[in-house]
C-alpha cells in the first residue's frame, strides 16, 4: 500500500504549503476553492458502477452531497475521486443497483475498473438483481 | 522642544484624549469599573461631535470584541476598553482577534478578578491574556498610558505585526487619579498615526475573502506558526516608532526601562505604577549608599528577553513584583518569565518573587524598603524562600 493511500491527512501533506506560502490567519482570498480541497482524503468505502446496467436515470448524481457523480451527455460518467468522501448514498438510492461500495483497502487491486470506477465487464450486485 | 499643550489628566481622560486624537473609525465597548471613565470621556467628544467615530453601544464585552472584530476584518481602524470581568467574559474573541491579525487596541484599566468580588488593582486580568498572542504594554503613569495608546496605534497595524495590542494602566492607582500629561497637537497625532491600509478588508467586495473558515490539522498549526513569525517583527517595530516618536513628542519609549540599574547589586522588577514608588525608594536608597536599582518592563508580549538579560546580569539578586498570583506555587506571571530568561546565563544573581497588591491592597514605601533590605540577605545567602507574599497579613 502507498504511502499516500494509509490515510488521508497523509496525502494532504504531500503538496500541502508552509507557513511562508499561505495568506495569513486562515484566509480564503481567491473565491470557487472549495474543488481543490481534496475531500476524497477521507474516503473509507469507495464506489464503483457497473456502466453495463446503468440506466442514467441521474438519481445518484441528483442526491450526491459532494457533485461528485461526473455526468455527459446527459450520461453518468463514474465518479469524481479527489472529492467522493465515499457516503454510500448513491449506493443506496439506484434504482437498478448497479453501485456498489467496497472498502478502499479492497479496492487496491481491483482490474477491469477505470479511473472514475466504470466497469463494464466485472459483474455488480447481479445475484441480487436476478 | 516641540510645541505642546499640557492639562491635568486622569489615566482615563489620558486614554480617552489619545482615542480622540487618532479618531478611530469604530469604538465598541461596554461599561466596567474602572474603565467606565475612559469610555465617558471619549463618548463625549464623540456628543460633541469632535470626531467621526462610530460608537457600539453593545451588550457585554463578548460582544464589544466581536464587534471589533468584525469591524476591524471590514477594513475599519478600531479601539475599545475595557478591565477585570469584563476583559475575562471577552477573552474568546480576545483570542480570535489576534489570531485573525485584526490590529485592534485596547485599553486595560487593571483590575482584580472576582472572586470575592473586588474593583480595584491588580493584573490578573491582564495575565489572563497573556498567551493569547495580543502585544501587551503596560504604562507607569498617565504620560505614559497617553503615549503607548498613540504608539500602539502604528505598532498594530505595522504591515509586518498586524496584531492587536493592550495598552494597560492600573486601575484607579492610575486611572483615576490625575497628573499633568503633555499632549501632541491634535495635527501631529494624526500625522503620526496616518491612514490605516487593511490588508484584506471584506468591504472590498472586488477582492472578496472568507474571514474565519474551518482550519484543520493540515493548516492550523501553520497560521500559529504565522502568529509566531509576527511577534518576532514587534521588537524592530516598535524600536523605529519610538524614534520617530521622540522626535515629534521629545519623550522616548523603550521595552524596558532601566532605571539606575547600570551599576545596582540589587534590583527590583516590575510592571505599571509600582515603578513609580520603586524609583522614589531607589533614590532614597541611592543616597544611602546602597546599590539599588530598578528594570520597569514595558512590553510583556511579546517578551523581551535579550533586553532584560542585559539590564538583569550582572546584579547580585533581584526581586520580581508580581500584581496577581498564577497559582503554580512558583511565583507570578512576571516572575517565572524572567527566571525562565535568565536561566540561559550563567553566574546567574540570585531571584526571589513577590506577590503584592492583590484587590488594590497597597504596596507602601515600606514594603518596597524592605524588599530591598531582603534582597541584600538574599544575595548573601544559598537558602532562601523564593515565593513570597508582600504585604499581606501575616505574610
Amino acid at each position: 500500500m502507498s504511502k499516500d493511500k494509509v490515510c488521508g491527512f497523509l496525502a494532504a501533506s504531500e503538496d500541502a504549503k508552509s507557513w511562508k506560502e499561505i495568506p495569513p490567519a486562515g484566509l480564503i482570498v481567491d473565491a470557487g476553492n472549495s474543488k481543490e480541497y481534496k475531500t476524497g482524503t477521507w474516503r473509507t468505502f469507495r464506489p464503483l458502477v457497473d456502466k453495463k446496467r446503468c440506466i442514467n436515470c441521474l438519481i445518484c448524481w441528483i442526491m450526491c452531497p459532494d457533485s461528485s457523480i461526473y455526468v455527459e451527455d446527459e450520461k453518468m460518467q463514474g465518479f469524481d475521486y479527489d472529492h467522493c468522501k465515499g457516503c454510500k448514498i448513491c449506493e443506496q438510492v439506484c434504482p437498478v443497483k448497479c453501485i456498489k461500495t467496497v472498502k478502499e483497502s479492497e479496492a487496491e487491486n481491483l482490474e477491469g475498473f477505470d479511473d472514475k470506477g466504470r466497469t463494464t465487464t466485472v459483474k455488480i450486485n447481479e445475484k441480487n438483481e436476478n | 522642544m516641540k510645541k505642546m499643550k499640557t492639562k491635568a489628566l486622569t489615566g482615563a481622560d489620558a486614554a480617552g484624549t489619545a482615542m480622540k486624537q487618532i479618531d478611530p473609525d469604530v469604538v465598541a465597548a461596554y461599561p466596567i469599573t474602572p474603565q467606565t471613565p475612559v469610555m465617558h470621556k471619549f463618548a463625549k467628544f464623540i456628543a460633541d461631535g469632535e470626531v467621526h467615530t462610530e460608537l457600539i453601544k453593545v451588550e457585554s464585552e463578548h460582544s464589544a470584541m466581536s464587534a471589533s472584530v468584525g469591524a476591524a476584518s471590514a477594513g475599519a481602524r478600531v479601539m475599545t476598553a475595557t478591565a477585570a470581568n469584563g476583559l475575562a467574559l471577552m477573552v474568546e474573541i480576545v483570542y480570535i482577534a489576534a489570531s485573525l491579525r485584526l490590529p485592534i487596541v485596547m485599553n486595560v484599566v487593571n483590575r482584580a478578578l472576582s472572586a470575592p468580588i473586588n474593583i480595584h488593582c491588580d493584573h490578573s486580568d491582564s495575565m489572563l491574556c497573556r498567551d493569547s498572542g495580543w502585544i501587551q504594554l503596560y504604562s507607569e503613569n498617565q504620560q505614559e498610558v497617553y503615549d503607548n495608546t498613540l504608539l500602539a496605534v502604528r505598532l498594530a497595524e505595522n504591515s509586518k505585526v498586524k496584531l492587536p495590542v493592550m495598552v494597560c494602566q492600573d486601575g484607579f492607582i492610575t486611572s483615576h487619579e490625575v497628573m499633568r500629561v503633555d499632549l501632541l497637537e491634535d495635527k501631529k497625532v494624526k500625522d503620526f498615526i496616518g491612514k490605516h491600509k487593511p490588508d484584506y478588508p471584506l468591504l472590498d467586495t472586488d477582492n472578496p475573502v472568507t474571514y474565519g473558515p474551518l482550519d484543520l490539522f493540515d493548516y492550523y498549526f501553520e497560521h500559529k506558526r504565522q502568529q509566531s513569525e509576527a511577534l518576532t517583527h514587534v521588537f524592530e517595530t516598535f524600536n523605529n516608532l519610538s524614534k520617530e516618536y521622540e522626535k515629534i513628542s521629545g519623550r522616548k519609549l523603550n521595552l524596558i526601562e532601566p532605571y539606575k540599574l547600570k551599576d545596582a547589586e540589587l534590583a527590583i522588577i516590575c510592571l505599571n505604577s509600582s515603578a513609580g514608588s520603586v524609583k522614589f525608594v531607589v533614590d532614597q536608597l541611592r543616597e544611602w549608599g546602597v546599590k539599588a536599582g530598578l528594570l520597569k518592563i514595558r512590553m510583556f508580549r511579546p517578551f523581551p528577553k535579550k533586553l532584560v538579560v542585559d539590564a538583569l546580569k550582572h546584579v547580585k539578586a533581584f526581586a520580581v513584583l508580581d500584581r496577581s498570583e498564577s497559582f503554580s506555587l512558583q511565583g507570578g506571571p512576571l516572575f517565572t518569565e524572567i527566571r525562565s530568561t535568565m536561566y540561559e546565563i550563567e553566574n546567574k544573581p540570585k531571584s526571589v518573587n513577590y506577590i503584592y497588591g492583590l484587590g488594590g491592597r497597597e504596596l507602601k514605601l515600606d514594603h518596597i524598603r524592605q524588599v530591598f533590605e531582603d534582597l541584600g540577605k538574599v544575595a548573601e545567602s544559598n537558602k532562601f524562600k523564593i515565593v513570597r507574599f508582600l504585604g499581606v497579613r501575616n505574610g
